[in-house]
């Protein structure tokens, strides 16, 4: 028996530019992904959302500051605040910070540095929609490519909320305690400075990023299920 | 009406830009302990006064122009 296709939007911005391979990945690992241009103001019917890679609007002011107030992404957080799932990819999680969905900020790597590199990367949480396919302390192999990773988190970030952490020695960027993805509280919002769409095939280098992948599609599937 | 605003990093918050800044001045032979860098941003806007300029410009810093968890910002109204 096939199963059905859960429907995921990957947003397009002016200067993005991972879109297209998060919705190879995704539709690699059994979703129907939806590419939707930012100007919508509402959005279809949809079981999850991911915000791709890239450099929208330049990037100008702050990574992500202008972006979070196109339409879609007005669409976009009351879906989040409804419970619906959000993914955030790298200039997706710098713009679900800036637009309050997830706790924090991303600043110039501490490097000044553009990294682009295989990292290693800890899975603190299996308990969530993005990491059910993970085991906890799992180390996933996942490429970062980025200048502006370097997270930093309010003072009084709860540890519950990180969900990736890069290895021990392995922070890329300066990230304050190593983070690399941090989740919401409700649990339904993640973002994350890896891109786990390019690593889903052994040809890439890895399969890892595709754990988190799949494990955003299952839960997508279970929406779309409750749904009909 | 013009007016300036001014966006830091707020103390403690790292700004390798500025080190690096800070760095080449040393090279140079600058005697300089410390550069931090931010933004300025011109404005010019139709406002009935100064003072609602500012209530206006508060507004914008607040919600775009600078982001609150590492920012600060100082607003300067032309008379």
């Amino acid at each position: 028996m096939t199963e059905v296709a859960p429907r995921i939007g990957v947003l397009v911005f002016p200067g993005s530019n991972d879109d297209r391979d998060a919705a190879w990945a995704l539709s690699a690992l059994g979703a129907n992904p939806q590419l939707l241009w930012h100007g919508e103001e509402e959005l279809p019917a949809l079981d999850a959302v991911v915000l791709p890679g890239g450099f929208s609007y330049g990037d100008y002011l702050r990574c992500g500051a202008i972006a979070r107030f196109s339409p879609a992404m007005r669409a976009v957080s009351a879906f989040a605040e409804e419970g619906g799932l959000v993914l955030g990819i790298c200039n997706g999680f710098q713009i679900l910070c800036e637009a309050g969905l997830l706790p924090g900020v991303l600043r110039p790597n501490a490097s000044l540095e553009f990294v682009c590199a295989d990292v290693p990367v800890v899975v603190e949480r299996t308990d969530t929609p993005f990491t059910s396919r993970c085991t906890e302390g799992q180390s996933l192999t996942i490429p970062v490519k980025h200048g502006e990773g370097c997270y930093h988190a309010p003072a009084d970030l709860d540890e519950t909320h990180v969900l990736f952490r890069y290895a021990p020695g392995a922070n890329p960027n300066g990230s304050e305690r190593d983070i690399a993805g941090v989740v919401s509280e409700a649990g339904n919002v993640c973002g994350l400075m890896p891109h786990p769409e390019h690593a889903v095939d052994p040809l890439l280098g890895s399969a890892d990023g595709g754990l988190v992948l799949a494990s955003l599609v299952d839960a997508a599937r279970e929406r779309l299920y409750a749904r009909a | 009406m013009k007016a300036t605003v001014l966006v830091r990093p707020k103390v403690g918050i790292l700004d390798p830009q500025g080190e690096a800044v800070e760095s080449s001045l040393r090279q140079l032979g600058f005697p300089v302990e410390e550069a931090r860098i931010g933004r300025v941003i011109d404005l010019d806007l139709d406002a009935a006064s100064p003072d609602a300029a500012r209530r206006e410009i508060e507004q914008m810093c607040e919600r775009l122009l600078a982001n609150p968890l590492i920012e600060s910002y100082e607003i300067e109204v032309q008379a």
